[in-house]
């Protein structure tokens, strides 16, 4: 299963970024392989509106089945559920710590958005 | 005649400016508040409202029994206003621009447009004075659409005043289009001088006549005056800082009514943007 983790730089040794639409990178994570990558959100960082919608493009053109993120806003959640990806909320610490919550099924699973827009 | 009261910086005395230059006018008149996400020069003359004209936008609606989940619209929206990942389209009326583009991408036909209100223009009067001012709804921010529609309705015979919103974007742009001179309100402060330098850049380039008002012209330094000497620019009027003004504002009330001897010093502001109007036609029309 391939999940992302919203991060403020790269690789598994990053902070997590408590934002979704304006998270700096997101790093993949491949749960079978142990594969990890990250891609850059820089052009979702600088725009002007519509940075969750952008970001919830990105991730699930890089095929990810599951985002794990601080909080997820309600344009950001819509087009994530369209788009058939399950979020995790309230990961802390560093990518590998959030991963390894998730993994020993620690983080929730959300059935709406947690914030509203532009907290 | 119709002049834009325009600045770079909020809080300089566009809409002081613009009551007053409106209110001085012997002939017809007409003030257009065109700072749609705040309109306050009602609070100066208290209009009667004797029409309201919804604003609305055109925003897509998919059928969802035609679409393919093709997402050819989602890659059209720059905006992000029509997203399709591989699932039945979502809408987002409120990030649209209301072009069309999604519509014309859809290779099935699958998406028409419906109205969507996000604002209205209201029109009244107070004496002889015509009034029309915009108000987007809460929530929404295409203030475009409603100063467009606002230009449309708005025009009487005589002077038009445009009170315009601050800054340089694109509301103040649809705002100060059309106008035969455009009056830009400053103070003399480096916030002044760097916000009206902005705004010089911007009414030149829609090549529209016009020229300065130092408002408080006796605090701050010289570097506005200095500016404008350079850059051959006409300072038309200078309003130096008077307590009357500032107080009679606080009450809702135009600085012509507490400061009498302005109401000769603002006609004669009329004047001379006429005479600028005249001297150099705009370029660019609505």
């Amino acid at each position: 299963m391939k999940i992302a983790v919203t991060a403020k730089g790269n690789g598994l040794s990053a902070e997590v970024d408590e934002r979704f639409g304006r998270a700096a990178c997101f790093v993949l994570y491949d749960t079978e392989t142990k594969a990890a990558s990250t891609i850059d959100n820089g052009q979702s960082v600088n725009a002007a509106s519509g940075a969750g919608i952008q970001a919830a493009e990105t991730v699930a053109r890089a095929g990810i089945q599951c985002l794990i993120t601080g909080h997820c806003g309600p344009k950001a959640f819509r087009t994530l559920s369209s788009a058939g990806i399950r979020v995790y909320n309230g990961a802390t610490g560093t990518v590998a710590d959030a991963i390894a919550a998730f993994e020993q099924g620690r983080l929730a699973q959300a059935s709406a958005a947690d914030v509203d827009s532009h907290w | 005649m119709t002049v834009a009261v325009a600045s770079g910086k909020g809080g300089t005395g566009k809409t002081t400016v613009a009551v007053s230059l409106a209110l001085s006018r012997e002939g017809p008149a007409s003030l257009v508040d065109c700072d749609v996400e705040e309109p306050n020069a009602h609070l100066f003359f208290r209009p009667t409202i004797e029409e309201s004209i919804p604003v609305e936008m055109l925003v897509p609606e998919v059928d969802a029994a035609r679409c393919t989940r093709c997402g050819a619209c989602g890659r059209a929206c720059r905006y992000h206003a029509i997203v399709a990942l591989g699932a039945e389209p979502i809408v987002f009326p409120d990030l649209c621009h209301a072009c069309g583009g999604c519509m014309l991408a859809c290779p099935e036909g699958a998406i028409r447009e419906v109205p969507f209100r996000i604002g209205v223009v209201e029109r009244g009067r107070a004496g002889t004075l015509a009034f029309a001012q915009g108000r987007l709804d809460v929530g929404h921010a295409m203030a475009v659409p409603v100063i467009r529609t606002l230009h449309g309705a708005a025009y009487g015979p005589g002077l038009t005043v445009i009170d315009a919103p601050p800054g340089t974007s694109c509301p103040v742009v649809a705002s100060v289009r059309g106008a035969d001179a455009v009056l830009l309100v400053t103070e003399p402060t480096p916030f002044g001088l760097n916000d009206l330098a902005l705004a010089v850049g911007m009414v030149r380039t829609l090549g529209v006549p016009f020229g300065v008002l130092i408002n408080r012209s006796d605090i701050g330094d010289a570097s506005v005056r200095g500016y404008c000497a350079r850059e051959e620019i006409p300072v038309l009027m200078e309003i130096p800082e008077d307590r009357r003004i500032a107080e009679a504002y606080s009450r809702g009330m135009p600085a012509v009514a507490a400061v009498p001897e302005l109401l000769f010093r603002f006609r004669e502001l009329a004047d001379r943007l006429a005479g600028l109007a005249a001297a150099q036609p705009a370029r660019v029309r609505a």
